[in-house]
């Protein structure tokens, strides 16, 4: 195959994309070549999904133009792009999991007999050839909600294959396929390409894009930062170009002393609905001021490792121990009154309740430190409390009895983090506390994280931005399909260490040597 | 109208336009506005005997639009209120009438004021099975209170085989006399379930702004998720507001045999709708999460009124349905206009800020 020949068919000349105060993507050109697979590579809200989201329709770029063979379009919608050839599977499953899988890859373009409606038979068949071709081993016929995680994303590429694109979009189509799966992913991607479909593929897997890969761009901060041939290029270099070199506002760390064990976590197992582990025997602990960060990428399990601790899922298995001390009980109320307090990554559903106000919010999990004789909540000493957090974290809110809705989103992270603050936690598990917000309000978040490690609080907080995990952790764990792979001090880390740790988990699932205790 | 004004929160002050501000007071606007019309065309409408029989009409559904409010604004529904009432109207006419069997050959009577106390705690038995269906249970608040509904009619019918209890004078002998005082008896003027609906209205008016448990009320039906991480454990705060809803209904049921003097199993049949019409027109929200003991019991009167008003203009009964409907509508429909514009002044406020 001679890469020069492969010539462009789609072209993003300039584009930018502007949400309410954050720029997603800022003046980005890129071409899609025809019949090659063109690698989309990142760190988390780096703008790659904003990006192919423009090309799908989903968005509309806010500058900018898109060039479909040499010719200018705009899409204003996801259908007006699937007329031009455009397919996309996202990373969030789009499936409706109460109807079977013909259904589902027959949906809104449904194979009809004129006046005696849907023609079952012919969709199932039709569906069982593009189902064939995958090898997927799928009937038609079966609910989508019967099939395993895995499958389910092989019934989105076929409804995407199902639509004769010109180019088919994949977001991180792999993250949550076995090894086999991913490599009959690999063979039909193959085929397309001897189509000449023009493939645009996303990953965090370094390796991965190796392999498959034919073009690669590199975005960092809505810019693109790299553009390369594959075969030109090693991990290093994708590595270097996604964190760039120009540091961003981390607060200095403060030093202080470690106290004792404030966390430990044992053997904490949460088994998945589809069968494995989302959270995998792990075990952990971090001692008093110390911060450690979770590295991981997106289904490594964090999310699922804190909800277990913080006591949501109730068939999950383990020991929590806060100085020292077990703790039996289960429910969150508990685990919150003895010291233990999460900051989830939604903030929207899961951090926030919207219809009240910033000072509500405030004060909604320690409610009880207010209530006088038993019952009745003393208003004076609650609002003093909202005011010294509200100038505490400087939440810039004009008054604290508006709607916590009016705020910006890095504001109402940091209302989000006075809520945990306020139950006077010893642990603090922050989720992707960084997540969706703008630079100065990160800048503050982390400059708060320090502060409050240097008053001996115990930090955990999970992301999957390099650069962060690397300037603010004491220790960074990294954690891979359920599994903790590795543990490295600040001084021993490097990115490639940590990247390579990222994926690891899924090499060795057979091995539970990589459990470790810190 | 003392309920009304004593319990309406103070409305937000902080919106810049005239608009917002006047659909905010679309309650009390309709209030007035039912109030003026009735007294221009109805003959005798603002005679005090007519304002306190209307009071006692409305205090029936007020009671049961307050516990409706607090089951909407966790974002669940009661439909078993109506048959509540029925059924503990039976349980305290039984009581007074034939006392407890003891199968010994001796029958245990009560005096007035433990029957209201037993049959209260029925009415929140009936709710905590309400709660523990959904909660423990899992099914949906409709389709679990409309099962309610059926199993409570149904006892409260075979209580006494379809029969009114009648007469419920009570026997001196057996202290059970006393129970009229409830439904006609009057305290400073005032009749007495005024004063009951005064006393609960207050109360639930201040669980709802200085308890925490009313706060995590809002906090559950705003954001269910949010509030479980949060800690707040969210199936205690359902089971009290099915629990509180029983409460109310029991309430209704004491006083309307209390009025009648008598108990009659089909009474209370379809109160639940005329319940959650008037926290719906009070500003309480389907979706959870918004809506005050105020507004509710201002919805409450804009109802009454309108029947009552309509009733002594000579105003056939299907036409007053007619009317009944298209003002639940008006109401939701202004208040969701009122919602969004109020987004859009947040909005251009924010805009304005930078």
């Amino acid at each position: 195959m001679v890469a020069e020949t492969h010539d462009t068919i789609l072209k993003l000349d300039d584009v930018t994309k502007v949400y309410s105060g954050i720029v997603a993507v800022k003046h980005a050109s890129l071409e899609l070549r025809r019949g090659a697979v063109n690698v989309l590579v990142g760190e988390n809200g780096a703008g790659k999904s904003t990006l192919m989201r423009m090309i799908a329709g989903v968005e509309k770029p806010s500058l900018g133009r898109i060039l479909l063979e040499g010719k200018e379009v705009e899409f204003n919608s996801p259908a007006d792009a699937q007329k031009h050839g455009i397919g996309m599977v996202f990373q969030e499953l789009n499936l409706f999991g109460n109807l079977s899988v013909a259904e589902n890859i027959f949906a809104t373009r449904e194979i009809t007999r004129g006046l005696r409606g849907i023609d079952h038979k012919a969709q199932v068949q039709k569906a069982n050839q593009f189902l064939d071709k995958l090898d997927a081993g799928i009937s038609a016929e079966t609910m989508v909600e019967d099939l395993p995680i895995g499958q389910q994303q092989l019934v989105e590429i076929a409804k995407a294959i199902s639509l004769d694109t010109r180019i088919l979009i994949l977001d991180e189509p792999t993250s949550a396929l076995s090894a086999a799966e991913v490599d009959i992913l690999f063979k039909v991607i193959g085929e397309l390409k001897a189509q000449g479909v023009a493939i645009v593929y996303i990953s965090h897997r370094l390796e991965e894009l190796m392999r498959i890969g034919d073009y690669i761009t590199v975005l960092r901060d809505g810019q693109i930062t790299g553009q390369a041939m594959v075969k030109d290029i090693d991990t290093k270099w994708i590595v270097r170009s996604m964190i760039g070199s120009d540091a961003k506002d981390f607060a200095k760390p403060l030093d202080h002393k470690l106290g004792n064990e404030a966390f430990r976590a044992e053997d904490i197992c949460l088994p998945r609905k589809t069968g494995g582990f989302a959270v995998d025997h792990l075990s952990i602990s971090v001692r008093a001021g110390e911060v450690l960060g979770i590295y991981g990428l997106m289904g490594a399990g964090r999310s699922e490792f804190f909800e277990c601790v913080i006591g949501q899922h109730a068939h999950s298995t383990g020991k929590i121990f806060v100085t020292g001390e077990e703790i039996a009980a289960k429910d969150t109320s508990t685990r919150i009154r003895k010291g233990l307090a999460l900051i989830p990554e939604d903030r929207q559903r899961e951090g926030l309740v919207q219809v009240l106000s910033i000072a509500s919010n405030l004060t909604l999990a320690s409610l009880e430190k207010f209530v006088k004789f038993g019952f009745h909540i003393a208003g004076d000493r609650e609002q003093s409390a909202v005011k010294e957090q509200v100038r505490n974290l400087s939440i810039k809110a004009p008054n604290p009895d508006f709607d916590v809705t009016s705020m910006s989103g890095g504001n109402q992270q940091k209302v989000v983090i006075g809520k945990a603050l306020m139950t006077n936690p010893k642990v603090l598990l922050m989720d992707e506390p960084s997540r969706g917000i703008d630079v100065g309000a990160k800048a503050d978040v982390f400059r708060t994280m320090r502060k409050l490690a240097g008053e001996g609080l115990a930090i955990l907080f999970s992301t999957s931005d390099l650069e962060e995990v690397m300037a603010l952790s004491d220790r960074i764990a990294v954690m891979s399909n359920g599994k903790i792979t590795t543990i490295l001090d600040r001084a021993d880390a490097t990115e490639e260490l940590i990247v390579k740790a990222a994926s690891e988990g899924h090499k060795s699932a057979g091995h539970t040597s990589t459990r470790e205790i810190a | 109208m003392t309920t009304a004004t004593s319990t309406e929160k103070a409305p937000a002050a902080d919106s810049g336009s005239i608009l917002l501000t006047l659909m905010k007071l679309r309650t009390f606007i309709a209030l007035f506005a039912v109030i003026a019309f009735f007294s221009i065309f109805a003959p005798n409408f603002l005679s005090t005997a007519n304002i306190i029989l209307m009071s006692k009409h409305v205090a029936l559904n007020a009671f049961l639009a307050m516990g409706m409010t607090f089951v909407i604004i966790t974002g669940g529904i009661d439909l078993s209120v109506g048959s509540i009432v029925g059924l503990c109207g039976m349980v305290a006419g039984g009581l007074i009438l034939n006392g407890i069997d003891l199968q010994i050959g001796y029958t245990m009577y009560f005096n007035v004021v433990e029957v209201c106390l037993i049959t209260l705690v029925v009415g929140i038995l009936i709710g905590a099975v309400n709660g523990l269906l959904i909660t423990k249970l899992n099914v949906a608040p409709f389709i679990a209170t409309l099962g309610t509904l059926y199993v409570a009619r149904g006892f409260a019918l075979l209580s006494s085989d379809g029969q009114t209890f009648p007469n419920l004078v009570g026997k001196p002998e057996l202290a059970t006399t006393g129970f009229g005082f409830l439904g006609s008896g009057r305290i400073i003027g005032l009749p007495v379930s005024i004063w009951i609906l005064i006393v609960v209205a207050l109360a639930a008016a201040y669980v709802a702004k200085y308890v925490p448990i009313g706060r995590q009320i809002f906090a559950v039906g705003g954001n269910e998720r949010a509030a479980r991480m949060s800690g707040i454990r969210v199936d205690r705060v359902k089971m009290f507001v099915y629990m509180f809803s029983g409460f109310c209904a029991a309430i209704v049921g004491i006083v309307i045999s209390s009025e009648l003097m008598a108990s009659h199993p089909a009474t209370g049949n379809s109160f639940e709708l005329n319940a959650i019409a008037a926290a719906v027109l009070g500003g309480t929200s389907m979706s959870g999460g918004r809506g005050t003991i105020g507004g509710t019991i201002i919805g409450a009167f804009v109802i009454g009124i309108l029947s009552d008003g309509l009733v002594m203009m000579g105003v056939s009964s299907f036409w007053q349905m007619v009317i009944k409907g298209i003002v639940i509508i008006v109401a939701v429909v202004v208040d969701q206009a009122q919602r969004r514009l109020q987004q859009q002044v947040t909005l251009m406020q924010l805009a304005k800020k930078g």
